[in-house]
């Protein structure tokens, strides 16, 4: 399985992940999710990201290690944005290649699920000349607990 | 010597990214550290009062408060991540 995780302070390319992952038929699948800068309702003037440099790159390469032994994979790719980044910009792009689309399908919501809730990045948002810090979601800590439940209660007891 | 290093939010709110601190015998948990940190800093007290939950990580490791922490750890305290 081959696999890319980076940080990046620089503009994402939609297209790159996909042209990355290609195997030359190898893989049957291919699933990619980009994250984006909502303006939500046209508050947000700019999104900043901070995160914790080489702790990040480690749970990213973890997490995608371990979708690596759930589901059967050939490719990984997992880049996020740090700095500022304007409305419509891509923070993320998860992209995963697989015999079948249901690994596809599967790992790549995994990967973003516990990235929300592992990762050390932090978001703030430029509302009416203030940049104000992204509270936490409880949604996502619950999605990320779904699928460590949905783990422990396939192990034999 | 153990390293504090804060993020985000409670970077902000203590006003600095990372202290080197000698704590006494007996803090052997992240838990214990927090509790000597706060009773010994009073910015740090002030920004963890205001940060109800935070996250912990010890040398770049996710954990829990209950976390052994020795000499020449680096401990992380940050407000729960909202990458993504």
């Amino acid at each position: 399985m081959k696999i890319h995780v980076a940080v990046t302070d620089t503009a994402l390319v939609p297209a790159q992940p996909s042209d990355w992952l290609r195997d030359a038929g190898l893989s049957g699948a291919m699933v990619q999710f980009s994250g984006q800068v909502r303006d939500e309702q046209g508050r947000v003037e700019a999104l900043h990201l901070e995160h914790y440099p080489g702790m990040t790159e480690g749970v990213l390469r973890t997490i995608v290690d371990q979708a690596g032994e759930k589901w059967h994979l050939n490719g990984a790719w997992v880049v996020h944005r740090i700095g500022t980044m304007v409305v419509a910009d891509d923070i993320v792009q998860v992209a995963v290649s697989a015999p079948h689309r249901q690994d596809a399908f599967a790992a790549c919501a995994f990967i973003m699920d516990l990235l929300k809730t592992r990762a050390p990045f932090w978001k703030k948002e430029l509302i009416e000349g203030r940049w104000i810090w992204v509270e936490a979601r409880q949604s996502d800590d619950e999605a990320a607990a779904a699928w460590l439940q949905a783990a422990s209660a396939r192990e034999p007891s | 010597m153990i390293e504090i290093r804060f993020f985000a939010a409670l970077r902000e709110r203590v006003g600095s990214d990372s202290l080197m601190v000698t704590p006494p015998d007996g803090v052997e948990t992240v838990a214990a550290l927090v509790a000597w940190l706060a009773d010994d800093n009073v910015s740090v007290a002030r920004a963890l009062e205001a940060t109800p939950r935070y996250m912990v990580a010890v040398n770049e490791v996710l954990s829990q408060e209950q976390a052994a922490v020795r000499d020449g750890d680096v401990v992380a305290l940050f407000p729960p991540v909202t990458g993504g």
